[in-house]
């Protein structure tokens, strides 16, 4: 067993499906908030498999995409400093802030470095002591542990010239801001895998009790994403909402105690801004005062002009679910993957990047 | 962003793991598990593992799968 292919059997998929046709007797819409979700239902063409009256919508869960402009352009003030190195993921180098992206601050001379890994930016500041290595650290709950992780062993290690901007963000709020939007009418969420992975399903409790809708913690496979839809409707038809686990060889009711040890550790809970939606109170991870010696904000003097949004970019729109990316006056004309206007744009795990390349309407 | 690739630890040097990921062999820190050993797989995430991969509850969905589907064929720990 390889836990991959056996969820892409396809005999097994249409009768799935077939069973999904049977139950769905009304129209009912689910939001898949992660975006790895997203470009698995569009790479599988779930989409177009599933009878018209279900619709699955994207939503913000692409760290990439609801980095805020703001928090862009910190970054790039950072990344221009002297004798500092920037180090980040991949995508968010794309990222357009209100002048620069990192990447044009690269070009103009920079140093802004990408990595895989959070470790490999320690070991960067660990080869070079005489600059400071500046991590941006983009991410929800799957990712946050694996910096604070690097955060311990820096400090183990004796490292005085590693520094976190921490933008990470924590889902279950932007859940229950999407709750709150009455436009959107969910009738329930397709919950991100590996976030759950860490947290369990306890913070999820809010959807089905408090709003009455449906969750279900989904895997990634074609197998998976289409049981996880058969059983959302199948809690919505027998009126009974729940938060329950599809993904069970990867995900536990009680999420990894170990992993959220480790975060807690060195992070707390604080507010954060959310590109295209805003601030959503208790929803951001900043670390804690007694690391205060770690954390960028605190240690560099950052100055940044105001920040402004792109305009004519629907993002916001597109990442509450209001939207579908087509709508976008730019999308496919002035925003493209190659020139992204939108952050939605950027990561392929974006909204507007899926529908782009799988030519979705 | 969330991506967490299942891979198949080979052999552990203190709170480093090489794992085989898809047949390409990657050092997987294992700070955020407990209890793991070689031949476990793990789900690995910006070269951590988050997750030890529960092979039983794996067995499980599947065979929730076929029988939702109705083909009698079990998969079994053979796999």
């Amino acid at each position: 067993m390889k836990h991959v292919d056996e969820y892409r059997d396809s005999a097994l998929a249409r009768v799935l499906v077939d069973g999904i046709r049977q139950v769905a007797d009304r129209p009912f819409k689910f939001m898949e908030v992660c975006g790895s979700h997203t470009v698995a239902i569009f790479k599988s063409g779930i989409r177009d498999l599933l009878p018209r009256n279900i619709s699955l919508i994207s939503g913000p869960g692409c760290p990439v995409c609801v980095t805020s402009v703001e928090d862009i352009d910190k970054a790039a003030a950072i990344a221009g400093m002297d004798g500092v190195v920037l180090a980040t993921f991949g995508d968010m180098v794309r990222v357009p802030g209100s002048r620069v992206s990192l990447q044009k601050a690269k070009a103009d001379g920079a140093d802004v470095r990408v990595v895989y890994s959070p470790f490999d930016a320690l070991k960067l500041a660990q080869s070079d002591p005489s600059r400071k290595v500046v991590f941006l650290a983009a991410g929800f709950e799957t990712t946050s542990p694996a910096v604070a992780a690097t955060l311990g062993r820096a400090i183990e290690a004796g490292v005085k010239n590693f520094l976190l901007l921490s933008v990470h963000k924590t889902i279950p709020g932007a859940m229950r801001a999407l709750l709150d939007t009455p436009e959107l009418g969910l009738d329930g969420f397709i919950c991100p895998g590996h976030v759950s992975t860490i947290i369990g399903t306890a913070p999820y409790r809010f959807i089905a009790d408090e709003y009455r809708r449906a969750a279900v913690v989904s895997g990634f496979e074609p197998l998976d994403i289409l049981q996880s839809t058969l059983m959302l409707i199948e809690q919505i038809r027998e009126g009974r909402p729940s938060v329950e686990i599809q993904y069970r060889r990867a995900v536990s009711e009680e999420g990894n105690p170990v992993a959220r040890g480790v975060l807690g550790r060195y992070f707390e809970a604080s507010d954060a801004n959310w590109r295209g939606i805003g601030v959503i109170p208790g929803s951001g991870l900043k670390l804690k005062t007694e690391y205060a010696a770690y954390d960028a904000e605190r240690v560099l003097d950052i100055k940044i002009g105001e920040s402004r949004e792109t305009r004519g970019c629907i993002c916001g729109m597109v990442l509450k679910g209001i939207k579908n990316p087509p709508e976008c006056r730019l999308f496919g004309k002035a925003c493209t993957p190659e020139t992204p206007v939108g952050a939605c744009m950027v990561s392929f795990e974006g909204s507007c990047a899926a529908y782009y390349k799988y030519g979705a309407r | 962003m969330c991506i967490g690739i299942p891979g198949r630890i080979i052999k552990i040097d203190g709170r480093m793991a090489t794992v085989d990921v898809g047949g390409a062999m990657r050092n997987i820190a294992l700070d955020l598990i407990e209890d793991a050993s070689p031949g476990d797989y793990i789900i690995a995430h910006a070269g951590f593992a988050i997750h030890k991969v529960d092979e039983e509850e794996a067995i499980k969905t599947l065979n929730m799968i076929r029988e939702i589907t109705g083909s009698v064929e079990d998969y079994d720990a053979a796999f």
